[in-house]
């Protein structure tokens, strides 16, 4: 299948979720885990007479999303009522923003750079309110009747739409992980916590036309969901079938797309200013106040990991991608001063055994004096590299500390020179043909130190290992004719 | 004592002191109901046991000598679009029937700390939707100074219960003349303050930009004190003006020098259609102020010719999307229960729940707001709203006061308009432009034309309540009217 021309833009929604009450009434945030319809108020139910009242905290962490992303902040600006009718409002509208007529964003423009150095330009920074949650039976095309959760409804969500700068989906991953990495940077969003951030793509191919897709629920889903819509739409072009308009929902159970609506008219939404609302004017006072107490953003970050501590490039980018671990190499870094041994460990095998071990940054056990103790022991030579990757597992699964670990396991390195030449003659008796092929071939001498290594479950020192099969090779070579 | 021929001031002194119980007082509100209220229809809901517990907690601390409010023991009456926590709270349409509102209005907390004896919800046209109070879903409320007219509307209820003596005071909301009609019509003083002097959190939206709640009560100085207690700055409505509290009674004397008041006549107030005996009651009140030495003059409102249109698309918007929550989800009339199909369900129960001029209002107002008329209708609105509220910048330079008729007519014949929705709106085509401009405008009786009562407006600057009340209260001093129980 020829590659064709990818255009994908991104409208994402994040919830505000270090603040502690909902964007116009005084529910708490934290509905996660609570009994269905039980954090809600007159206020957020939309029930006759009540009135909203605007969350200031939401509306300075909305300025602060907008300086970080560069955007032009409007001095004036309001709210706009979306009228549609659909049970996820509970007032059959959304208290929102417009960038049209009878509306004024809080932000336009503005940039975010990828870690693969792509500019990816943003069209509009919106502050406004989370629809409840539908929850169906089954699949949503195949569902009886849906069930509404109202606990979330109200939660203040800052919507990001980009231009349609990615040309793939891993490009579109990447957009997402730096914007989470800024918003936690900034300390108003946790992206952790399910459903935090969630994006519609819309996507077009060379030749097809623009296809929007809803309900992709993080940043892991969006690689996904875009990779079956090209093959999907390449299909079908391939095949000189034409590409409907449309808006599909990502199945993420059966991670397919499946058609919602087509699009014959724009839907009409009647935006008009919220009257409940007066409008907001912002000072450059307040605007400078806030840009004066931004916290370091990940770019400028990733300057101070390369400049000031001399991590790899590639490493800074890696740890300043995910605060959380950006954080945590700082904290080891005072407590073990080589910054790169430490990067390289944290990006590597740290985040490997997170991964295998289906952790998050998070949860791990372990401190950053304890990473610190295992990178020491390392350096003095307690322990090999491979029995290390042993340790580091146990440490973020329980916390104890690598000492504990490497006597419980027995994991200190074998580095007595008689111990391990009686290792090598055992294994030079038990392999003959692979000391014969030792002789001429590289690859073979390989093999015999890995026995060594087999038998000590790594815990030999390998560069002796290797001094000692070779000089025992060398040994046998004189007697070798031809 | 007759606490029937009181005023709210004196009574609420009279149960300070122990000169009558607020039981007392009850008991003759309930004999009076029963006696006028098969004829009047001013009531959807009557709250009886409730008021009964608050009258009996009144009584109990005026024994124990314990202070007591500035309403104590005094009774009102609160329009139905007014939530009031656990009472049945209709809007006077069916698709609110069996709502009980989990929450008071800001303004019902006020009446309660201050003493008020909440006797009931008064009826009104369909979510405040009309001047005549015909188009409530449950009765029609007749005029209690001729039992085959009108109250006027849409608080025609809350009117119609001050008049006859069934509430020493009421609550109602003015949209765009919804307490100064019906308070015209029934010979009740009716006061819509500045927009954002009293709070509208708990007031269910018809037209959030342009409503507010105001008294109803029997003579100026009892329109002054309720002010005095239901205004102020309110948290929970963010178009709330941050204002003192203020004592609006303080400023009002039993003798009067206008001097130096000008009250200027708005010529427009005064064009085809006014009747001409309804112009000559109002023309003469406002000339004998000059009895009192204010010195009175005329003036012309350009922009006043468009205010009626403007008004109505205004309104009509933001009421479509103000009522688009009311969909049998969650709380109201459910008459359809269709599974995923929704918008199916929504669409029966909105139709067999709301009545015809809501649904006229609700289409008109979807129109207006549609891509590629909102411009058209909308916008234009807007700007006809800015240059009203500008002529009144202009005006209120040369007067302190702009006055005319409330009503261009007196009460007119139940279901003698209600054929043609056109000529019902031109009723309001001087009560809207205060409302367009936000600015606070009273109405008071000021004659009876054919025993029928006239409306005087008058209206001020924003904030300027209290001049309102000076210039009310000087012609009343005049003596040309008094409050009498109808019928
Ligand atoms: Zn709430």
């Amino acid at each position: 299948m020829a590659v064709k021309t990818v255009k994908i833009g991104l409208e994402v929604h994040c919830q505000l979720t270090s603040l502690k009450s909902k964007l116009f009434c005084s529910c708490p945030t934290d509905y996660r885990g609570k009994p269905p319809n039980t954090n809600i108020c007159p206020v957020c139910m939309g029930e006759p007479g009540t009135l909203p009242v605007l969350n200031k905290e939401a509306l300075r962490s909305a300025i602060m999303i907008a300086l970080a992303l560069h955007s032009d902040i409007s001095r004036f600006t309001y709210f706009t009522r979306k009228n549609y009718f659909y049970p996820d409002m509970a007032k059959n509208f959304q208290i929102s923003q417009y960038d049209g007529v009878g509306g004024a964003p809080l932000a336009k423009g503005g940039y975010v750079v990828l870690n693969n150095g792509k500019t990816v330009r943003i069209r509009r920074i919106q502050l406004e309110e989370d629809p409840a949650r539908l929850i169906y039976e089954g699949s949503i095309d195949t569902a009886p009747s849906a069930l509404v959760d109202y606990n979330r409804h109200g939660i203040a969500l800052v919507e990001i739409v980009t231009e349609p700068d990615m040309s793939s989906p891993e490009e579109a991953r990447l957009f997402l992980q730096k914007l989470r990495s800024i918003l936690e940077h900034l300390g108003v969003f946790d992206g952790e916590l399910e459903g935090a951030m969630r994006c519609d793509a819309n996507i077009s191919l060379e030749g097809g036309v623009r296809v929007e897709i809803k309900n992709i629920s993080s940043y892991k889903e969006v690689e996904r969901a875009l990779m079956f819509e090209i093959t999907r739409q390449s299909n079908l072009l391939s095949r000189g079938i034409k590409i409907a308009r449309e808006t599909r929902f990502w199945d993420e159970r059966r991670r397919i797309t499946v058609s919602l609506r087509t699009k014959e008219t724009e839907e009409d939404y009647r935006y008009f200013p919220e009257p409940d609302l007066p409008p907001i004017v912002l000072t450059d006072e307040f605007l400078d106040d806030v840009k004066r107490k931004l916290p370091m953003l990940p770019d400028e970050r990733r300057r101070v990991f390369v400049e000031k501590y001399g991590v790899s490039e590639q490493n800074a980018d890696v740890l300043v991608s995910d605060k959380a671990l950006a954080d945590f190499f700082e904290k080891c870094l005072k407590h073990y001063d080589k910054a790169q041994e430490l990067s390289s460990l944290l990006v590597g095998d740290f985040l490997a055994q997170l991964h295998s071990l289906n952790m998050s940054i998070r949860d791990v056990k372990v401190s950053p004096s304890q990473i610190a103790k295992l990178l020491k022991l390392l350096d003095d030579k307690v322990l090999t590299g491979l029995s290390a990757k042993t340790v580091l597992r146990e440490m973020i699964a329980t916390g104890e500390d690598p000492e504990s670990i490497i006597q419980k396991k027995e994991l200190h390195r074998i580095s007595s020179r008689d111990m391990l030449t009686e290792l090598v003659d055992q294994v030079f008796t038990m392999n003959p043909k692979a000391v014969e092929d030792a002789l001429v071939n590289e690859k073979a001498i390989h093999f015999l130190v890995g026995q060594v290594m087999r038998m000590t479950r790594g815990k030999a020192d390998p560069t002796l290992v290797r001094e000692i099969v070779e000089e025992k090779l060398g040994k046998i070579e004189p007697n070798r004719v031809g | 004592m007759r606490p029937l021929y009181n005023s709210a001031e004196r009574i609420a002194s009279a149960v300070e002191n122990g000169e009558i119980s607020a039981i007392e007082l009850l008991d003759e509100i309930f004999e009076r109901i029963k006696a006028v209220e098969p004829k009047i229809n001013a009531f959807i809901t009557l709250a009886e046991d409730k008021a009964y517990e608050k009258a009996k907690d009144i009584d109990q601390r005026v024994r124990k000598g314990l202070k007591v409010g500035r309403l104590a023991g005094v009774v009102v009456a609160v329009k139905d679009n007014i939530c009031v926590k656990n009472v049945e709270t209709t809007c006077g349409s069916k698709i609110l029937k069996g709502y009980f509102p989990s929450y008071n209005a800001t303004v019902i907390e006020k009446l309660d700390m201050e003493d008020a004896v909440i006797i009931g919800k008064t009826n009104m046209d369909e979510f405040a939707m009309g001047s005549t109070t015909e188009f409530s879903a449950y009765k029609t409320t007749r005029n209690p100074y001729d039992l085959e007219r009108v109250p006027g509307g849409s608080s025609g209820g809350s009117a119609a219960a001050v008049a006859s003596g069934e509430a020493l005071l009421a609550l109602g909301s003015d949209t765009g003349g919804s307490i100064r009609c019906p308070a015209a019509f029934c010979g009740v003083v009716g006061l819509k303050p500045t927009y954002g002097l009293v709070s509208r959190y708990g007031l269910i939206a018809y037209a959030n930009s342009l409503e507010q709640i105001g008294p109803i009560a029997r003579n100026v100085r009892d329109c002054a004190l309720s002010l005095s207690v239901i205004a102020g700055y309110d948290p929970r409505d963010s178009t709330s003006l941050t204002v003192q509290p203020k004592d609006y009674l303080e400023d009002l004397n039993a003798t009067y020098d206008l001097k130096g008041v000008r009250v200027g006549i708005i010529k427009e107030f005064l064009a085809e259609g006014v009747q001409e005996s309804v112009a000559s009651k109002v023309l003469d009140t406002i000339y004998s102020l000059e009895e009192l030495d204010a010195s009175i003059g005329e003036i012309s409102l350009e922009s006043l010719e468009y205010a009626l249109a403007a008004y109505y698309v205004i309104a009509m918007s933001e009421a479509s999307s103000n009522l688009a929550r009311y969909d049998g989800l969650r709380y109201g009339l459910r008459v359809s229960d269709q599974g995923l199909n929704w918008g199916r369900a929504y669409a029966k129960n909105r139709r067999l729940g709301f009545g015809e001029e809501v649904k006229r209002r609700i289409i008109l107002g979807t129109f207006a707001l549609s891509a590629g008329y909102y411009e058209a209708y909308y916008l234009k609105a807007l700007k006809v709203r800015t240059l009203v509220l500008m002529d009144f910048q202009r005006a209120f330079k040369e007067f302190d006061v702009l006055a005319g008729p409330s009503m261009p007519t007196v009460a007119f014949k139940i279901g003698e308009k209600m054929e043609d929705p056109l000529e019902l709106y031109m009723c309001d085509v001087n009560t809207v432009p205060a409302n367009l401009a936000g600015l606070p405008a009273i109405s008071i009786p000021c004659g009876l034309s054919e025993g029928l009562p006239v409306g005087l407006q008058l209206i001020a600057p924003p904030m300027e309540e209290s001049r309102l009340f000076k210039v009310s209260h000087s012609c009343e001093s005049l003596g040309k009217w008094s409050f009498t129980l109808k019928p």
